[in-house]
């Protein structure tokens, strides 16, 4: 027989207490939680049929514009080549799916995270409270997701989608709440002497300054979202995911090989686009 | 100038920390700012602080850093909020006014000047001239046109386009008055506003706001440092120590009249039995001009002119002092036509003083003649002058190192 300190039978069942948790919630709330799931549904087949219904050339047209007016015609011609060599490897749709779901978490991760960012910013005690939370959004790894969202969601592309919110909120708010509360505390001082409200402190001077931080925040949540979304291929959502995980499955090491390389370049193509975001062309 | 009171301090506190009331009962012991913060680590900021200031007044406030200035200074427009204590603006009590109103009066009536400019880099000149008319709700058109008309006063309409990171210290520190009479109060703060600023410009500021101040009297709340720009502005000066004020005077009542041994070391050091002489501390930093053929007065104005200086101290070859000319005396000889002689430009009771004199009799005459007091030998020769500055600087070098040990000199930033 096991001795104490083998430390080989759990003595405090925190398994049985979260399985009991989340069978709870399911049990209970799962009405609830497809009330959640309604917008990001919605949202997420938009944003499908919109990248999907576009033609291939008029995709790669705009986002070359798009990249060339941000940061310069080098980045343009990066991403008009990167777009087109996705396309020839055969990964055109799956990218567009993962490109349509990393828009539709993103777009909800700052809905969300930047008005938390600011009210995190505007009270010490909030920030304290939300802090844990952030941490521990931050260090689960990705895959302990999976698990509780597929019980309360079920499986498919929405539920990778929410699961990818979760995961790459934290940024977006965390730097939100620092790049506010690293304003000079001269400038809020200033506009206070002036007769400044605290929304007219906000808008006008804390926010604008504060864009810079703010936007590396979104480009490191449009990162995490990245790979996120091809983790949730594991749940059954379409995508880049798709043939890596199939790859993986079946020993196709050249399909896990291609599937891989195309969310790499996309990531690149991302990651300077929205890192372009926070730091404007001089004029 | 009016003589009804435009703002009334009475019995005003700043105590930082938890529960600041628990200072009051050691205040009341008369235990010091060191003792309390030992025994409650709670801060005195303000200390009963009780003055009322004319309008049209330019009040400054000295002291040492940490003394309780800007923590002063912010209760007038609750950037810090009291912790006891009135202040009355117009009668009306600032520190007990509701949100909205306090808001009112911030946008309309009393503005600031900062140290470090304290200008919205993401804006322009402009924009940032018309800062409080936009927290005011003015209309765009409106609001620009009386930025516009701000920045003129100063001398920035040209620049309304700029951003403030491309102006000089001195353009910014412009920008950032133009801001504060943008909204045309009737109060300015001015917290160590031209500290920043190297000494040339510093002075040029000071008399961009007196001259602003002959055109519309504000009443002006500045706080300073420098001696010399505190003399130059100031109506009334304020000693503050340790957050109490110690003294409250013109210029030359402080000077001559010193409430303690820390306005002493602030105004004349604090050794009466001074050993040092007018001679000791006199300084060749005026303009000479040496009585020959070569540089007449002609000449001497030309110089005066280039190198921007009011005065000149006239010698013969033998560097015996003859007199004192100004820009203003040359001038009048010169247009007077004949030859001009620099015995008709000579300024009235412009008297050298001997080298022997002990600096105490030096007060007077230093707060009465406008220039700096030359210095003689025995002989009459030119040793050189002081200027009000230089007395100050030099009685307080000897006088401070056994007096004040571990504060740091007045003129040092903080
Ligand atoms: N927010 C604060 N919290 C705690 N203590 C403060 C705070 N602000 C100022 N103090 C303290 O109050 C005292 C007065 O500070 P204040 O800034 O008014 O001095 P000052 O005369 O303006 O100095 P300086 O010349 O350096 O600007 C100092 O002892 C300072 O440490
Ligand atoms: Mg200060």
């Amino acid at each position: 027989m096991a001795g104490f300190w083998d430390f080989e039978d759990p003595l405090i069942p925190m398994e049985d207490w979260i399985e009991t948790t989340v069978d709870w919630l399911v049990a209970n709330y799962r009405s609830e939680f497809q009330l959640i799931k309604w917008p990001v549904q919605k949202v997420m087949w938009g944003m499908e049929a919109l990248f999907k219904g576009v033609h291939p050339a008029v995709m790669i047209g705009l986002l070359t514009l798009a990249a060339w007016k941000l940061v310069g015609w080098r980045m343009a011609l990066f991403t008009a080549a990167t777009l087109f060599l996705v396309g020839l490897l055969g990964m055109w749709e799956h990218t567009m799916v993962t490109l349509a779901m990393v828009v539709s978490a993103v777009a909800f991760c700052a809905a969300v995270g930047i008005p938390l960012g600011i009210l995190a910013s505007q009270s010490d005690r909030f920030e304290a409270g939300l802090r844990p939370l952030l941490d521990a959004m931050q260090t689960t790894p990705a895959f302990v997701y999976l698990v509780p969202v597929v019980m309360l969601f079920s499986i498919g592309t929405v539920a990778g989608v929410i699961a990818t919110i979760i995961f790459a909120m934290p940024p977006i708010i965390r730097l939100t709440n620092l790049g506010i509360r690293q304003v000079p505390q001269e400038l809020v001082e200033a506009s206070r002497a002036f007769g400044a409200t605290r929304s007219q402190r906000l808008r006008r001077v804390q926010i604008p300054l504060a864009m810079p931080t703010i936007m590396a925040g979104l480009n490191q949540t449009i990162m995490l979202s990245l790979s996120m979304v091809v983790i949730a291929a594991l749940i059954g959502a379409g995508g880049l995911g798709v043939p890596v995980f199939e790859g993986l499955n079946s020993l196709q090491v050249g399909l896990a090989g291609v599937g891989g390389l195309s969310i790499v370049l996309i990531a690149m193509v991302l990651d300077r686009l929205t890192q372009a975001l926070g730091t404007p062309k001089a004029k | 100038m009016a003589d009804k009171e435009k703002i009334v301090v009475k019995n005003l506190y700043k105590i930082f920390g938890h529960h600041p009331a628990r200072a009051f009962p050691l205040l009341k012991k008369g235990k010091t700012k060191e003792e309390i913060h030992a025994e409650l680590g709670l801060t005195i900021g303000v200390q009963d602080a009780n003055f009322s200031i004319p309008e049209g007044e330019i009040f400054v406030i000295m002291g040492l850093s940490g003394s309780g200035k800007s923590t002063l200074v912010r209760m007038f427009n609750r950037l810090i909020q009291p912790t006891r204590g009135q202040v009355l603006v117009d009668g009306r009590d600032i520190v007990s006014m509701g949100k909205a109103e306090l808001i009112k009066l911030l946008r309309s009536d009393m503005s600031m000047v900062f140290q470090s400019f304290a200008l919205m880099p993401h804006m322009t000149v402009l924009q940032n001239a018309a800062f409080g008319l936009e927290t005011a709700g003015m209309p765009k058109k409106e609001r620009e046109l009386r930025a516009l008309d701000a920045l003129e006063q100063v001398g920035l309409k040209p620049y309304a386009d700029s951003m403030p990171r491309e102006l000089s210290g001195g353009m910014q520190q412009r920008v950032g008055l133009a801001r504060g009479l943008a909204v045309d109060p009737s109060i300015l703060l001015m917290d160590e506003a031209f500290s920043a600023l190297d000494p040339l410009i510093r002075t040029e500021m000071q008399d961009e706001l007196l001259r602003l101040q002959s055109e519309h009297q504000r009443t002006v709340v500045f706080i300073s440092h420098d001696l010399d720009e505190a003399m130059r502005i100031g109506d009334r000066i304020a000693i503050m120590e340790s957050g109490r004020i110690v003294q409250i005077g013109t210029p030359d009542e402080i000077l001559q009249d010193p409430a303690d041994e820390y306005v002493k070391a602030f105004f004349r050091g604090v050794d009466p039995t001074n050993v040092l002489s007018a001679g000791d501390i006199a300084r060749k930093t005026q303009v000479t001009a040496i009585r020959h053929k070569g540089e007449g007065p002609r000449a001497v104005l030309e110089r005066l002119n280039r190198e921007d200086r009011p005065y000149a101290y006239v010698l013969d070859q033998k560097k015996v002092y003859q007199g004192i000319v100004s820009v203003d005396s040359l001038k009048s000889v010169i247009k007077d036509g004949g030859e001009p002689r620099f015995a008709d430009a000579f300024l009235p009771g412009a008297d050298p003083v001997d080298a022997a004199a002990p600096l105490q009799d030096l007060i007077p005459l230093l707060t009465a003649a406008p220039w700096p007091l030359p210095v003689v030998d025995e002989a009459g020769r030119y040793l050189g002058a002081i200027s009000k500055n230089i007395f100050l600087k030099a009685l307080y070098r000897a006088d401070m190192p056994e007096e004040t040990t571990g504060e740091n000199p007045p003129e040092a930033n903080g």
